[in-house]
């Protein structure tokens, strides 16, 4: 087991310098530099420059950056004025990680729960209105439900506030619009799962035992059928956390997705970099963390790994 | 009656023998199924992968000629005609700028399906041969090229198309590159994976005790055993590539006005949204609907294409 930890370790800590590097250069290839919208005198400019780097080979540029990022230092944006990136990552951060996770806790638990009861009530009507939700789920983007959801709730019925995040109500429309897909993944295979795991052969043993029915679905049934949606929580976790860029500018929320939609318009350089690096690694991170739970959860990858 | 009722009064002599028929013995009774005969059987006889299909088709037929079916063209702006709502002139209403919103759905229909099918097709072929060469021949190629693999795996998708597409300018081509060059990984991994369970079985090992050369053995024995599961995936992966497409779009890096595309479209009913819903709703029916055709005709496929699957769910 602490072999496997090292080398997923060692394999996120790789990405997140591939991710560096990719970004580094992809912002350096964009057409444009963070100057050229302002009317500049060539003296200005070259100051602007200097100040900033630019006039280093692009190698020394390169390992500057790590250097400052070992430390944890993203420098400071180039467009908003005297703002270092990591403080506009503290401002933004949490509301995004409020929405991600509001979003994610929403579709992750109730996804398992309407999977598990679609998968106990087979063929029943509780099982095709879960079937119904989840063919909706999957087939209508994020950004769509947000505007549905704004358009009926806010606007029509005037239930819930359209914009902006400042408290609990605030709150429901963008997390539902956020968990939406998922919450449908979630339901979709944890009622196929659930199905399988009623045709194995321990649950006859058990039924044979005469085990009351809800101890069978407690102790064995649900506990074997949620191994592959801890699987793929690492991958939901990246998907509903990239779906906040969405949701945030349908409802005018000040997270990070608008600052990085904003940042790559404006040819912001450090802090598209600071962003990036910060998100990807976090998101990473996330993965391996789900990784290494899911090994010690699944006996047979934790005997495998020693 | 008698006779009959007790089988020892059975005259042998009513019987003769009919011998061997050496030429129909051999003879099959029923047409022969090959597996894509089979599989469309399949697929006939699911009802929403079938439905879903015709969605598909009459979407495609309606993307290449709705464009031509009235007199509007998708960029032509009149000022005198904005956001009309839906009557005999225009189908489905027009736009704030007076646009027709006919002609502009089909119109973003050929952008948005166009990107779609050809960057899933493009992701299957190039992860394919990646996948299939590094399993199938493993070794230290295929040691680097999945170490390679997985650490581009846990590179965030978007973040990535989002840069390249900032890079490349916007575009329908340089949409569908920005697709390919995140989207081959994923495929590459799940190529890989089945070419390694099928080089192991025995059949395999046959056409290699017989001295199959490489070559006919991926060809002829590798490819048509993964083909299914390879065109299951290339169906599941369509709806992503519509929804990444309008995801771009709608964050204003995928296709740059007067161009659209369903993402485009989506996007300014959004902006229109309190006044004029119907701007909204008409695009995102059209998505919705393709979204799930696809997604029904995906679940079909497997079931149709991988037998492994059959009985389950």
């Amino acid at each position: 087991m602490f072999k496997y930890i090292l080398k997923r370790l060692f394999i996120s800590l790789l990405t997140i310098l591939v991710l560096v590097t990719i970004v580094f250069i992809l912002v350096r290839l964009m057409p444009g530099d963070p100057f050229s919208s302002d009317k500049l005198t060539p003296e200005i400019r070259l100051n602007l420059e200097r100040y900033y780097g630019f006039d280093k080979p692009l190698i020394i540029q390169y390992i500057t950056y790590i250097k400052n990022l070992l430390i944890g230092d993203f420098g400071y944006s180039m467009k908003y004025v005297n703002q270092s990136v990591n403080s506009i990552i503290a401002d933004s951060f949490p509301y995004s990680f409020d929405l991600g996770m509001r979003g994610l806790s929403i579709s992750i638990s109730l996804g398992i729960v309407l999977g598990l009861i679609a998968a106990l009530n087979r063929g029943k009507s509780l099982d095709y209105v879960s079937i119904i939700i989840a063919i909706i789920g999957t087939s209508v983007p994020d950004f769509i439900i947000g505007g549905l959801l704004q358009y009926f709730f806010g606007i029509k019925w005037g239930m819930f506030p359209v914009a902006q995040y400042k408290g609990l109500e605030y709150t429901v429309l963008p997390s539902i619009a956020l968990g939406f897909y998922t919450l449908a993944m979630v339901s979709r295979l944890m009622r196929a799962s659930m199905l399988e795991v009623v045709q194995q052969d321990y649950i006859k043993t058990a039924k044979s035992k005469g085990i009351s029915k809800f101890r069978i679905t407690y102790k064995h049934q649900i506990r074997n059928a949620i191994m592959p949606v801890v699987t793929v929580l690492g991958p939901t976790v990246a998907s509903v956390l990239t779906g906040t860029f969405v949701i945030e500018s349908i409802f005018a929320i000040p997270g990070m997705g608008k600052y990085y939609v904003q940042s790559v318009q404006n040819l912001d350089y450090t802090l598209i970099l600071g962003m990036t690096v910060f998100y990807g690694a976090f998101l990473v991170i996330a993965n391996m963390i789900v990784d290494i739970l899911y090994g010690m959860i699944d006996p047979r990858i934790r005997i495998a790994g020693r | 009656m008698e006779k009959f009722t007790d089988l020892n009064y059975i005259d042998i002599k009513l019987f003769n023998t009919v011998g061997k028929n050496t030429t129909q013995m051999e003879a099959i009774s029923r047409p022969n199924l090959t597996y894509w005969k089979d599989a469309w059987r399949r697929i006939k006889q699911n009802k929403a992968a079938f439905i879903g299909l015709i969605i598909i088709v009459i979407y495609v037929f309606f993307a290449v000629f709705g464009p031509m079916m009235n007199n509007y063209d998708y960029t032509a702006v009149n000022s005198s005609k904005m956001n009309q709502f839906v009557s005999s002139d225009h189908w489905f209403g027009t736009d704030e700028l007076g646009r027709d919103l006919w002609t502009r759905v089909w119109r973003g229909a050929r952008v948005s399906l166009t990107i779609g099918f050809l960057s899933t097709i493009l992701n299957t072929i190039i992860g394919g041969l990646v996948g299939g060469i590094s399993g199938y021949y493993g070794g230290t190629l295929d040691l680097f090229l999945m170490r390679f693999i997985d650490i581009l795996y846990g590179i965030p998708y978007l973040i990535v198309s989002i840069l390249v597409m900032v890079v490349l300018g916007p575009g329908m081509s340089s949409l569908i590159i920005a697709m390919v060059i995140v989207g081959w990984i994923g495929t590459a991994r799940f190529v890989r994976g089945e070419v390694l369970r099928i080089k192991e079985q025995d059949f395999v090992a046959a056409a290699k005790v017989l001295g199959v050369s490489d070559m006919e053995i991926i060809i002829k024995h590798i490819i048509p055993n993964i083909m299914g599961l390879i065109i299951t995936n290339l169906t599941m992966a369509v709806p992503r590539a519509i929804f990444n497409e309008a995801f771009l779009s709608y964050i204003g890096l995928g296709i740059s006005p007067p161009e659209c595309s369903w993402g485009i479209l989506a996007k300014s009913g959004i902006k229109m949204l309190r006044i004029y819903p119907y701007q909204l709703f008409i695009p995102s029916f059209f998505i919705c609907t393709t979204m799930l055709a696809l997604n029904l005709l995906g679940d079909g496929m497997r079931d149709a294409l991988d037998p492994r699957l059959r009985g389950t769910e």
